[in-house]
């Protein structure tokens, strides 16, 4: 009997993965074949632009408020005449944090929707799904989140931190306050590997010791062990790369191993206002973060966007700095457009060099050679009351340097 | 050597949440067969259950202990209306009960993603359970955390509890009863269909339980589910199905294998390793470590 029901669930699930199959190249026939170089679908009183986040999945958690930031920023567009005189018309997609469906809803936002640049992507994993899509029909992708460097497509600009605006600076202010060794924790994709692969990089040139470097699965849930590897390594400091639904186990772990920012601070590269509220205060406070903006980022034009953010979604919303990068990725695509006079991505990207405007996060201009932005770092402290305060910021924006070519020590990292 | 201790005592803990989550599975999947691919959701709905509570009742050590039993109800209500809507209907077709059960796991996480959103909620976990003793002091202390102490409480309760009802009770001698040869029972005027609702009932209120366990350790989201319920299936699988000493020695096995190799190695070589051995396991021994000896001819 168990056989017979093996073999039958066998067939079943080979049944469902072909009717799975047929149905994903029935959606495929009868498109036309797309060359290079798609042209946008604009009309006279109209843009269309993507919006690619994932609104399910492991990624949800995050990725959906970038999605509200994007949303506030094309309805302040739209409120005060639109772009080049047209509406912008918002066609928002679920990646649903799987990559494979990234690359699928992009190409058909490009393809089928015609949009003329598209928002989105949170992991690296799901940037590098998307990237052939866009370089195949030469389209633009504006990706609002701190990454691990080392890319510079012609068809993306990188609104988020590249290396040397985040994470480097994050070691350095570590190293000054004292830290000799560290522990590196990350999840298994491509942004924490090469970040740690940057870092040991670092650490080498700095005299700084790596005691260990974990990796859990994305997604994963399970941080007994690791949290006991952390605790008997005794490194000075966590390195926490890690992303998603795994932050919450991972601090709860944390704390139950006996651990507190006081004997073991770790500093954090992708827990923002919003994780902060979902992983619970009590479990971070006094721990690092590693950013370009917080909420509370002093500025005219930062109370001008929280103050908006609010009056949309809801007083007691946060905004953190993926947020506020995606918010202004919109502003620097209009600002784009409207200096190159033209939808076309050779003209948006011919205008982009040296554009500047007064962000949220404060002064960003945008490296027409690297399509990074110039952006000021900051490091925070999370309080008891889930607040991130600035403990230390950078003088002035820096110079966006994705391949840390400025850097000796990273070198042959490239 | 207090290495080798301190992760068997993890692994005692994450076999603690193994044992918890895979409890209810034992009573649907094992007992009954039903492959119910909504046990996550039902974790989840305890959650969930967890979580209001304690936006209403405030304290999290009170609205801890009062989400047990409730979140007991929520999830069992839930699992009795879908066996009386679905799968009383579907047990001569086991595999339909795959597709159909998955289906309506699909339909509870969205359901949870318009209800809480999609973005994942917060159960504080009250004082006395963070924190962890000390079991042998030094430079390499051994050390337990209160959180899993009392997972592990919950999961020894839960299993005497069951075991006792199984045993000792009216209910339990039927379900028996209904598991060992349903036309025998039915003949002797047992209700199966009642019975069967009864056991999915009970099952499907373990879950409950399990998912307010859960938020003392981990997120608490509408995906929750679908990580978890892998995990509980392959303790049934290997414990042996319908076997409740299988599941306690499996779920304690494989957590204790995982923490092991997850510090030797690194946490994706310990899954697939622990994948490895139990495939393995199961060409050694199919049917798991215990069998149980019905009088069906099948």
């Amino acid at each position: 009997m168990t056989t017979a029901r093996g073999h039958r669930l066998t067939a079943a699930v080979v049944a469902l993965a072909t009717a799975v199959a047929l149905t994903a190249c029935g959606a495929r026939t009868g498109e036309e074949p797309a060359g290079a170089g798609t042209r946008a679908d604009v009309s006279e009183d109209t843009v269309k632009v993507g919006l690619l986040n994932s609104l399910s999945g492991t990624m949800a958690i995050s990725e959906v408020t970038v999605r509200d930031a994007l949303l506030l920023a094309i309805e302040e567009i739209n409120a005060d005449g639109g772009v080049l005189g047209r509406r912008v018309e918002p066609i928002s997609e679920d990646g649903a944090s799987d990559w494979p469906t990234f690359a699928e809803k992009s190409e058909k936002l490009i393809v089928s929707d015609g949009v003329a640049a598209v928002f989105g992507c949170w992991t690296s994993a799901s940037r590098k799904a998307v990237l052939p899509v866009f370089e195949q029909h030469d389209s633009l992708l504006f990706y609002p989140v701190q990454y691990e460097g080392l890319e510079q497509s012609p068809n993306i600009f990188y609104t988020g931190a590249t290396t040397n605006q985040q994470i480097v600076p994050a070691l350095d202010y570590l190293r000054e306050e004292g830290a000799g060794s560290l522990y590196l924790v990350g999840s298994d994709y491509v942004f924490p590997r090469t970040a740690n692969k940057i870092i040991r990089a670092w650490a080498e040139a700095h005299d700084v010791e790596i005691l260990g470097e974990d990796y859990a699965p994305l997604g994963s849930t399970e941080f007994a062990t690791i949290a006991n590897k952390v605790e008997s390594s005794g490194a000075d400091a966590v390195f926490n790369t890690l992303n998603g639904d795994s932050n919450v186990a991972f601090f709860k772990e944390y704390t139950s191993a006996g651990l507190d920012a006081d004997t073991m601070p770790v500093v954090s590269v992708s827990i923002a206002e919003e994780e902060v509220g979902s992983i619970g205060a009590r479990y971070l406070e006094g721990q690092l973060t590693s950013w370009n903006y917080y909420q509370t980022t002093e500025g005219e034009a930062n109370e001008r966007f929280v103050a908006a953010y609010r009056a949309k979604y809801g007083e007691d919303k946060p905004t953190s700095d993926p947020m506020e990068a995606a918010y202004t990725s919109v502003h620097l695509w209009k600002a784009m457009v409207e200096k190159a006079g033209s939808f076309d991505t050779a003209d948006v990207r011919a205008a982009a060099d040296g554009i500047t405007l007064d962000a949220p996060e404060g002064p960003v201009t945008v490296d027409g050679e690297t399509q990074h932005l110039h952006k000021t770092s900051r490091i925070g402290r999370i309080g008891a009351d889930g607040v991130i305060t600035e403990v230390w910021s950078s003088d002035g924006p820096i110079a966006p340097d994705p391949y840390l070519t400025g850097y000796d020590w990273a070198e042959g990292l490239s | 050597m207090t290495v080798i201790l301190n992760q068997t005592f993890t692994g005692v803990g994450i076999g603690a949440v193994l044992l918890l989550i895979a409890l209810g599975l034992s009573l649907t999947f094992g007992q009954m067969g039903v492959i119910n691919m909504a046990h996550g959701e039902f974790i989840m709905a305890g959650a969930y259950t967890a979580y209001l509570l304690q936006t209403v009742i405030g304290g999290a050590g009170v609205s801890l202990l009062v989400s047990l039993p409730i979140a007991f109800a929520v999830a069992g209500a839930m699992g009795a209306l879908l066996e009386w809507l679905l799968i009383r209907r579907l047990y001569a077709r086991p595999l339909d009960t795959l597709l159909a059960t998955w289906g309506v796991s699909l339909l509870l996480q969205q359901a949870a993603r318009d209800l809480f959103g999609a973005p994942n909620v917060q159960v504080s976990a009250p004082d006395w359970l963070t924190g962890h003793i000390v079991l042998v002091g030094g430079d390499h202390p051994l050390t337990l955390a209160h959180s899993r102490l009392f997972i592990l409480l919950l999961a020894v309760i839960a299993v005497v509890a069951l075991a006792a009802g199984l045993r000792m009770t009216a209910t339990g001698r039927r379900i028996r009863a209904v598991v060992q040869h349903r036309e025998l029972a039915e003949a002797s005027g047992i209700p199966t269909g009642r019975v069967d609702r009864t056991t999915f009932l009970i099952g499907s209120g373990l879950a409950g339980v399990a998912g307010v366990a859960l938020t003392l350790v981990g997120p608490i989201g509408p995906t929750m589910g679908t990580n978890i319920i892998i995990d509980a299936f392959l303790v049934i699988v290997v414990g042996g199905i319908g076997r409740l000493r299988g599941a306690v020695i499996a779920a304690l096995v494989l957590g204790v294998l995982q923490a092991v190799l997850e510090y030797s190695t690194t946490v994706s070589v310990a899954k697939v390793t622990v994948l490895v051995a139990i495939v393995a396991f199961l060409r050694w021994r199919p049917q798991g470590m215990y069998t149980l000896r019905t009088r069906s001819l099948v």
